[in-house]
This record gives structure tokens, sequence and C-alpha cells, in this order.
């Protein structure tokens, strides 16, 4: 019986001790933040101090993401026309994860000087719980857009969005506002790079097998696989590819084993979607074999074996809904990029040597899409 | 009872705990200061982000929620020896269990429809905890193999389910489906208990539960059993117990406590849909896990584990806010509380040395039954009877 | 052509198995040794995210595999010392302080690969290693005979570590170590000192299995491993805890799994199944178990500190 009320008293010795922890820093957050934040901004981005968001304390965690957004240069320099534009991305992966997450990362940063953003970014948010919380963190710290980058946030953003109004959502890949007028969305025709690149991988093939390596069989990666196995149908009808769903985002081991088995098959030609691809590109590398990209370049893990990617550019559409925010329009669009309107671009890679011939047969599909003569199966 | 001042077993438990986690912080504050990043401003946004308003504590507690559910459920099988490492999976079946529940039956009336998704959520738990539960008593099947087993099973059951026959099939984009289930009935979300926080009704249902199971494990005679079998089941079986079936019983009630909490999770959730980012993380946070350390700081007692609950489920949503002040990330919280972990399984050590010193002086007296085995003996105290 | 893609394939399909099998061989067949003398290391798959992500580091910086192995070995042991310090020393409760190492592992390897590495690149990969003469002979050649060293090692691995258990005074030793410490401890045994070898040996090869991992990948990822060193546990008391078995236990796990994938890339298995087939190996890893289940005993006082004089 003693010990049972020492114990229950330590536990709340170390919720004490916790509690005490957290007075001191609220109540140092008054005085001393002035003082600490250059000691912050020093170590990544010198130029975050003068964002006088940095006096008030609530916001302060705000203020120092900025750092965490690589440039936060210019959003210093917009402050003082009132022109900013707060954004904040909430991502599954990693940002640099040469794929899904790094397209959108990517094309904020690419976008920021021009456009006056003041970038924060959230990644590996891959509990979709936690992702919530953050992404109501945001909405509720002022921030303008809340980029929700991932289709399993979308019914967060359903919820959450009614409880704010004046801040503009936007989610993806996904077809659907909610009819939401705070809400936008986005989408890509994976299918139409995956039914290109997939016509090219069946030219290039000698075996006429092509593997292909898909994590689950929906959204996004399902579009791109239907599309790859459309387009090298579309070459040759008697081309052998079934596509291998590991049942894991994740595993890389899983993706090579899955392309090593594909390569003893005879499969010389390799494609994959999902983040665990890099198992996969490892066995196109080692076995030098062509390897196809999606959502991303990922010639830096295969400079010698990716003949091209089809790289997702959100700056088109992400145009758009900048331009509609300054506006005062907070969503009600459904955006979808592809190859026809720029967001999708099919990227070749320097370092393959691709004949001529299959090049041409790439050039005149993307030609054919983007003009609307030929429509690519879903 | 005991002979001899317990003072410094008190001195310890005052100061092991605290001190574990204190240690643990102090080690990620170095981290931090090596990755260029200030550790105040970080542990600033921590314990901000984590208990710094109204709204962080509800994100705090609905976090802690099923912390607690399954540290509760952990101590159940502890203290019947079984160790059960199926949290995850049992998590997740209970969410499917529940979700399926809500969508057979939308238009039952919420006083009706919200206790049925939670039990059927613990049925779901309980179905997949009574699995290796069965397997231990009956077969022989270690319960650390099947448990780990059954974890890998259930992620894919979910992938299979959600991808199909639970789909939302009106979602339909240019993307294809997304794999989560349609919006669930509004009658079967769990009311928000303080207005403007996400604090719902699941918690106090968590802290309720809780409270039945600490009376369950000693305040009755199955909860008797339960520590019986726990402690000595030679002893157990000479007292005519039905060992078997107390284990499997053991291990049923700690899947359903998982298995609750993965109905929390989705009824309690900002979304109210059941989805899948195709691994057992993205929907438990890995809370099957940190429900183990939970459990620990609990000293294996439900009671305590409340408070626990709470502590660790604000490291976790003040990881966050960690990780948007500092750029340092939200990996940082789930190596400290690792270290957490050794630091206070070590110090116990402390304690086991002072207490056995006290035995020792016991002993020359005419003890009791002196310490039948060592089941985990070090870590179960704290319960009282 | 199809009569070519099959039979290559399931040539290929044997050989996948068995590198996929190959970091569970070696991680559980260290965990054997340490739980033969009465130690659970529940801890595997953090040390092995650990020591994957120090060999990553090693050969993304230095560009030698050799370095990469070594220090992937290196960091194994140094999580052996801190292990056994735990669990031996301090006789802390196992269960509970490997999910603590667990976490401590994962947490940290991502850590340092954000931090230290930032955008992932690619290692060179382990090349095969073909045996002469074995090599050549038809199908029994590339299903076994064309892999990388450490596949060889871990398989080489399986006959010493039984030839040490069943042969050796300090295996028997061991044995005694977890099976009766007190009778161990009255013939003059340190259980301490065996226990704390016993350890040192299982993570070591713990580490070793995280850099054969990571060579077969190519590359790290945050949660490399995915829950692999659990699964070696598991595989410990699959194979009742001699090496022959843990070997079969692997074997099963990794074939099974090549075989999966091997039927959804020749399409036998239906796209709409793919998940549930991915069930495959833990399924049938629990009933196989289910199967010869009753035969067994776990070392007696496995995952119980000794205490002289009770």
């Amino acid at each position: 019986m003693q010990r049972t009320t020492s114990r229950g008293t330590s536990l709340l010795a170390a919720s004490a001790a916790l509690l005490i922890v957290a007075a001191c820093g609220s109540g140092a957050t008054a005085a001393p933040v002035a003082s600490t934040a250059p000691a912050v901004s020093s170590a990544p981005a010198a130029s975050t101090a003068p964002a006088s968001a940095a006096a008030s304390a609530a916001p302060a965690s705000a203020a120092a993401s900025a750092p965490a957004a690589s440039a936060a240069a210019s959003a210093a320099t917009g402050a003082g026309t009132g022109q900013v534009l707060k954004v904040a991305l909430v991502c599954p992966s990693a940002k640099n994860d040469l794929a899904f997450s790094e397209s959108m990362v990517d094309a904020l940063n690419s976008m920021q000087q021009q456009y006056h953003l003041q970038i924060a970014i959230s990644d590996n948010q891959f509990v979709v719980a936690d992702a919530g919380n953050v992404i109501r963190q945001y909405a509720s710290e002022g921030y303008n857009l809340v980029i929700a980058h991932g289709s399993q946030y979308g019914s967060t953003i359903q919820q959450l969005a009614p409880q704010f109004p004046k801040v503009s959502f936007a989610w993806g890949t996904a077809g659907t506002t909610y009819n939401l007028p705070n809400v936008f969305a986005y989408q890509a025709a994976s299918n139409e790079g995956g039914y290109v690149q997939g016509a090219m991988a069946a030219m290039l093939s000698k075996s006429k097998v092509l593997g292909v390596i898909g994590p689950i069989a929906v959204g996004d990666a399902k579009l791109y696989v239907d599309g790859f196995v459309a387009g090298a149908k579309s070459v040759d009808k008697s081309i052998t590819v079934n596509p291998v769903y590991t049942g894991s985002f994740s595993d890389a081991s899983l993706f090579a084993a899955a392309a090593k088995t594909f390569v003893s098959g005879g499969a010389d030609v390799l494609t994959g979607t999902a983040q665990a691809v890099v198992g996969a590109i490892g066995v196109a590398r080692s076995d030098n074999l062509p390897w196809f990209g999606t959502q991303w370049t990922q010639a830096s893990l295969a400079p010698k074996n990716e003949v091209s990617a089809q790289v997702y550019d959100w700056t088109p559409i992400l145009k758009q809904m900048f331009t509609a925010i300054r506006g005062g329009t907070l969503g009600g669009a459904t955006y979808t990029i592809g190859l026809g309107n720029g967001g999708e671009v099919i990227q070749y890679n320097s370092g393959y040597n691709l004949p001529a011939s299959v090049k041409a047969k790439g050039d005149s599909l993307i030609k054919a899409i983007t003009e609307g003569t030929l429509n690519v199966p879903q | 009872m005991r002979s001899g001042v317990d003072w410094r077993l008190l001195l310890f438990s005052w100061i092991a705990l605290p001190a574990a986690l204190v240690g643990a912080l102090l080690v990620g504050a170095v981290m931090m200061a090596a990755f260029g990043a200030d550790p105040i401003n970080g542990y600033r946004a921590l314990v901000q982000g984590a208990f710094g308003s109204s709204y962080a504590l509800g994100a705090t507690a609905v976090k802690a929620a099923p912390l607690l559910l399954v540290a509760v459920g952990i101590c159940i099988a502890f203290r019947a020896n079984v160790f059960n490492i199926g949290g995850e999976g049992q998590i997740a079946m209970g969410g499917l269990a529940s979700a399926a529940t809500a969508l057979a039956f939308p238009n039952l009336p919420s006083v009706i429809l919200i206790p049925l998704v939670l039990l059927a959520g613990a049925a779901g738990g309980a179905a997949w905890g009574a699995i290796p539960g069965a397997f231990k008593a009956y077969f022989n099947v270690n319960e650390i193999l099947s448990t780990i087993m059954l974890n890998l099973v259930a992620v894919q059951l979910m992938n299979f389910l959600l991808a199909g026959p639970m789909v939302d099939k009106s979602a339909f984009s240019t993307g294809g489906l997304i794999p989560e289930t349609r919006l669930l009935s509004p009658n079967s979300w769990l009311p928000i208990l303080v207005p403007g926080t996400q604090l719902h009704l699941g918690v106090l249902v968590a802290v309720i539960v809780a409270f039945a199971v600490y009376f369950l494990l000693w305040r009755t005679s199955f909860g008797f059993r339960i520590r019986a079998v726990g402690l000595s089941i030679p002893a157990a079986t000479y007292a005519g117990m039905p060992v078997k079936r107390t284990v499997t019983l053991a291990m049923t009630l700690s899947g359903a406590m998982c298995g609750l909490a993965g109905a929390l999770l989705v009824f309690g959730s900002l979304s109210h849909r059941l989805v899948t980012d195709g691994s057992l993380t993205g929907f438990t946070g890995s809370a099957g896990f940190n429900g183990i350390v939970v459990a620990l700081f609990g000293g294996l007692n439900p009671i305590y584990a409340i408070v626990s609950a709470f502590l660790f489920g604000g490291l976790v949503v003040g990881g966050n806010s960690l990780q948007v002040a500092t750029g340092v990330p939200s990996d940082l919280v789930t190596t400290l509380i690792g270290l957490a972990v050794v630091f206070i399984v070590s110090l116990e050590y402390l304690r086991h040395r002072a207490r056995s010193r006290a035995l020792a002086l016991a002993h020359v007296a005419p003890a009791g039954a002196g310490t039948p085995g060592t089941p985990p003996a070090t870590l179960v105290d704290g319960g009282s009877a | 052509m199809s009569q070519f893609f099959t039979q290559a394939i399931l040539t290929a399909t044997v050989a996948s198995g068995i590198a996929l099998a190959t970091p569970f061989l070696l991680a559980s067949l260290g965990e054997t040794i340490g739980q033969r003398s009465g130690v659970i290391n529940l801890g595997l798959d953090g040390i092995m995210l650990l020591s994957a992500f120090t060999s990553y580091y090693v050969a993304l910086n230095t560009g030698n595999l050799g370095l990469a192995v070594l220090s992937g070995v290196g960091v194994g042991f140094l999580m052996g010392i801190a292990t056994a310090f735990i669990s031996v020393t301090l006789k802390a409760e196992q269960g509970i302080s490997g999910i603590g190492v667990y976490l401590f592992g994962l947490g940290l390897s991502d850590l340092l690969f954000v931090k230290l590495v930032g955008t992932p690149l690619p290692i060179a990969s382990l090349p095969a290693f073909r045996i002469p003469v074995l090599a050549d002979i038809p199908i029994l050649g590339p299903m076994l005979f064309q892999q990388t060293l450490l596949v060889y090692f871990a398989f080489l691995l399986v006959p010493v570590v039984t030839f040490i258990l069943d042969r050796t005074t300090y295996g028997m030793k061991i044995k005694a170590a977890g099976e009766n410490p007190a009778a161990a401890d009255s013939l003059g045994v340190s259980v301490a000192r065996i226990r704390w070898s016993a350890v040192l040996i299982g993570c070591s090869m713990a580490g070793l299995a995280g850099t054969s991992l990571l060579l077969y990948d190519g590359i790290f990822q945050q949660n490399l491993t995915q829950s692999e060193g659990f699964i070696a546990v598991a595989l410990v008391y699959f194979g009742a805890w001699t090496a022959v078995g843990v070997m079969g236990g692997s074997l099963l796990y990794g074939l099974v799994a090549a075989v999966v994938l091997a039927w959804k890339a020749l399409g036998i298995i239906p796209l709409s199944a793919s998940d549930l087939a991915a069930t495959a190996p833990a399924v049938l890893t629990v009933l196989a178990l289910l199967w010869v289940g009753r035969r067994f005993r776990q070392p007696a006082v496995l995952g119980k500190p000794y205490e002289r004089g009770e």
C-alpha cells in the first residue's frame, strides 16, 4: 500500500517537473524571445530575425518555421508590402523523397520569390491523425493557404475547412472539393505519362517482358501503372506486362525483390511508383537496365539507367490558386495536371542514350495527348 | 507487512521516473544543439504545442486516450505474464470492426450507435488478441511470435478491406479510388466535450475503463486469477485455477482494450473515416508500441497509466511543434522515448537492490511464502490488495 | 516464351527467397545464441536500423563496402554492450527495455539520416559471387551459388552456431546459463559473463543483418527494416532455439514472400487478391508453428535476470 502511494506521487512529481519546464518556457517567452530568435536563425538562414512576427509569442513557431522551408530570405522583404502569401505544406513522406512530396516542395520553393511566399513545410506526416493537428495549427496561425499533399488527408480537410472559412485549403491528389468554398482539389493524370513511357518501354524491350511495380492498387499508383500497361500494349499487344503490387509503399526490400523477380523472368525494362522504388532502381542500376520514373526524376539514383521520368510540375495550378486567393476566391475549383497543360512533363535523362526512333515515338504520343487527338484510357 | 523502513524505495520512486525523463530530455538537448538548433526554443515549442493552450491540452488528451487504453491492455496481459506486442494489429482490427459497424448501421441514433461502435472495436481487437492467447495456452505457440505475425496480417487486411469491400466508391477522381471508407454517419461521432477543442467522449471512456480494469484486476476473483497465473502457473494450477482459459481471456481482454483504442482513433478523429496509407503506423501512430512505454511509466498499474499516458501524449503532440519550430524531425521524440525507457528499466535495478536488501532483512524473521519465481516482479508492484 | 519464362522465374524465385531470408537468418541466429543464454532482445530491429544507417553513411563517404560491413558490425557490437549492460548487469525487464532500444534505434537512425545525409544517394551494391564449378550446375547453380558473399556467410554460420552450441564447452555454458543458472553458478561458471558474451555476439550479428539488408537495397530509407528485426525474433521461437530450425524459419518466410511476388508477376495471383496474398509468409509461419508447436520448450529462465542465492 505504501509503495502504491509512492509510485503515484513519483508520477505526479514527474508531471510537475514537466509543468515547471513548461512554465519556465512560457514565462521566458515574453522577453527573451527576441534574444533567442537570432540564435535560431543564425544557423540555417540568417534573415528570419527581422520578421516582426517573432515578437509575438504564440506564432513564434510559425515564424521560426520559415528556416525549415530552406530559403526564407524573401519572406522578410515582402513583409513590408503586405503582399506576402503565407503557404503551409503538409506532406506524408520526406521532402526530398525524389517522388510525390518533393514535387510539391520544389514547386513551392521555385515560386517563392516571384509570388512573395512565406513557406512552412511539415514533412514525414504519415500519421494521418497527427497531420490533422498540424494542418489545423497552420490554419489557426493565419496561413493563407494550407496544402494537404496526400489523398489520405482529404477527409480531415473536409471536416476542418468549414471551421476556418478565411483560410484556403488545397488537397490532392483528389477530384473533389466536397463542395466547400475554401477548398481546392488537385490531381494528376498520371496515366498520360504512364502511357507514353509504357510505349517507349515496349519499344526498348527486346525480351518483350516489362517489370512494373506498385504499392497497393489504388490512387495515383494504379493510374500510372494502368497507363503504362496500356501504353506498352498499344505498341505490342503480345507483350508480357503483369504489374506487381507489393502491399507496401515503403518496403524497399520487397520492391528490390520484385524487380529481381522480373529481371530473372526476362524483363529488361523496369518502372515503378511509391517511395520504396529506390529498392527497384538499385536493381535497374546493378543489372544495367532502363528505368522509367514517375512523380519526380530519379536520375540521381540511376544516372545511366533512367530513360525518362514523368515529372509533376505543380506550378501552373499553384499559380492559378495564388491568383484566385489574392482575388478573394478561396476554393471551389478542381485542377488536373496533365501533359496537355504543362503540369506533367516527360523529362528525358541525358545520361541515357535513347534511340531516336523511341524518342520520336514518345514525342509524337505527347503531342497527340496534348492536342487531344489521343485519349488515354483510365 | 514489511519490516524495515521503506524510505529508500520511497526516495527512489520520487526521483527515478522524473530523472529518467529529464535525463532523456537532456540528451535530446545535446542532440538538438549538435544539429544546430536551439534546445530551449525546441522544448518551449514542444511544451507549448502539447500543453500551451486549451486546444493543445485537448489534442494531447485525445492523443493520450488510445495510448492509455493500449497501456491498460498491456497491464492486463503483463499481470498474466503474457507480453502483448500485437497492439498495432489489434488497434487496426478494432478500427476496421468499428468502422464496418458504423457503415452497416448508419441510421441508428447516437445513444445506441456510439456504444455499439465502441463495443465493435473492442470485439475486433479482442478477436485479434484471442488468437495469440489461445495459441499460447492451448498450442504452446509463443505470443511474441504470433502477435508479431498477426500485426503483419492486420496491415494487409486493412489494405485489402479499404481498397475493396469497404472503400468509398463515391470519391472517384482521376487519381482513382482513395483507400478509405466513406464519411461515417455523424451519429457515430464521439461528441466533443469542451467546445473549441478536440476533447471528445472517448477520453472519458478511456479513463473510466482504466479505473474499471484496476477494479477488475484487484477487486474481483477473475483479476485475482489473472495475477495468480502471472505469478506462478504451477501454483495457480495447484490451486485448481483454469490456467489456459485465464491466459486466453487475459490476452482477449488485452486485445479488446487495443481494439477500443482503434475505435477511438476512428470516431474521435478529425476525419471521421478510416483511412490507410498502406502502413499500420499511419493509422495507429505507433500507439501499440508507445502504449507499452506508457504502461511501464505507469508502473503497470492502470490508474497511474492515466498520468503517464497524458505525459507521453504530450510528448508526441509536442514533437510536431518541435519539428516546426527547429527543423529537427519529430524522430527526436521517438529517440527520446526509447532512451527514457532504457533509463527507467535500468534505474529499476537500484530500486530492486534496495528492495532485496529490505527483503533480506524481512527474511530474518519467519517470512511468508517468499518470492514465488520471479515473473516481472521488479516492475509488478503498485497494485495493492 | 512462357515455358522459358516460368522455369527461369522459378529458379529466380528460389534465389530471391534465399536473398530475402539472409537478414532474417543473420539476426535470428544471433538472437538464438542470446536467448539460449536466457536473454531476450526485442531491440533487434532498432539495432539493425542503426547498423544499416552507419554502413550506409560509411559506404557513401568512403565507397568502401568492406569498411561499411565492419562499421555495421561495430555498431551492433556497441549496441550489444548497451543491451548486455541493461539486461544482464542492471537486470532490467528485458521485454520492455528491448522496446526502448527499438524506439531509440528507429528514431535515431532516421534523425541521423535526415540531418547527416539529407538527399538519398545510392551506394554500390554487393556483387554476386559465383562459386566456381557449382555456379554452373544447371538450375541449382543459379538458385544457390550465385549469391553475395554475405549470403554464403550467413548460411555457413548455421553449422558453426550448431557446433558451438552443441559441441563446445562454451555452448554448454550458454545453455546452462539459460536453463539452470544457479547450477551453472555453483559449477563455477560466471552466468553474467556468459550472458554478456552471448548478447554481444547476438547484437553484432544483428548489426550484420542490418548491413546485409542495406546492401541488398543499395540505399537507406526511414525505417528501412520494416520490422524485420521483430520477425527475426519471432523466427527464433519458430526455430525452437536451434540454428537449423531458425534457418528453416527464415527460408520459409523468405521463400513464401518470393513466391508470392513471382506469382503476382506471372499473373497467377489476381490483382484483387494482391493484398491478401501478401499476408502469406506471416500466416504460414504461424500455421507451421501450430503444427509443430507442442514439441518444443523454451530455455527455462528466458527473459529472467539471474540473482545469486535465490
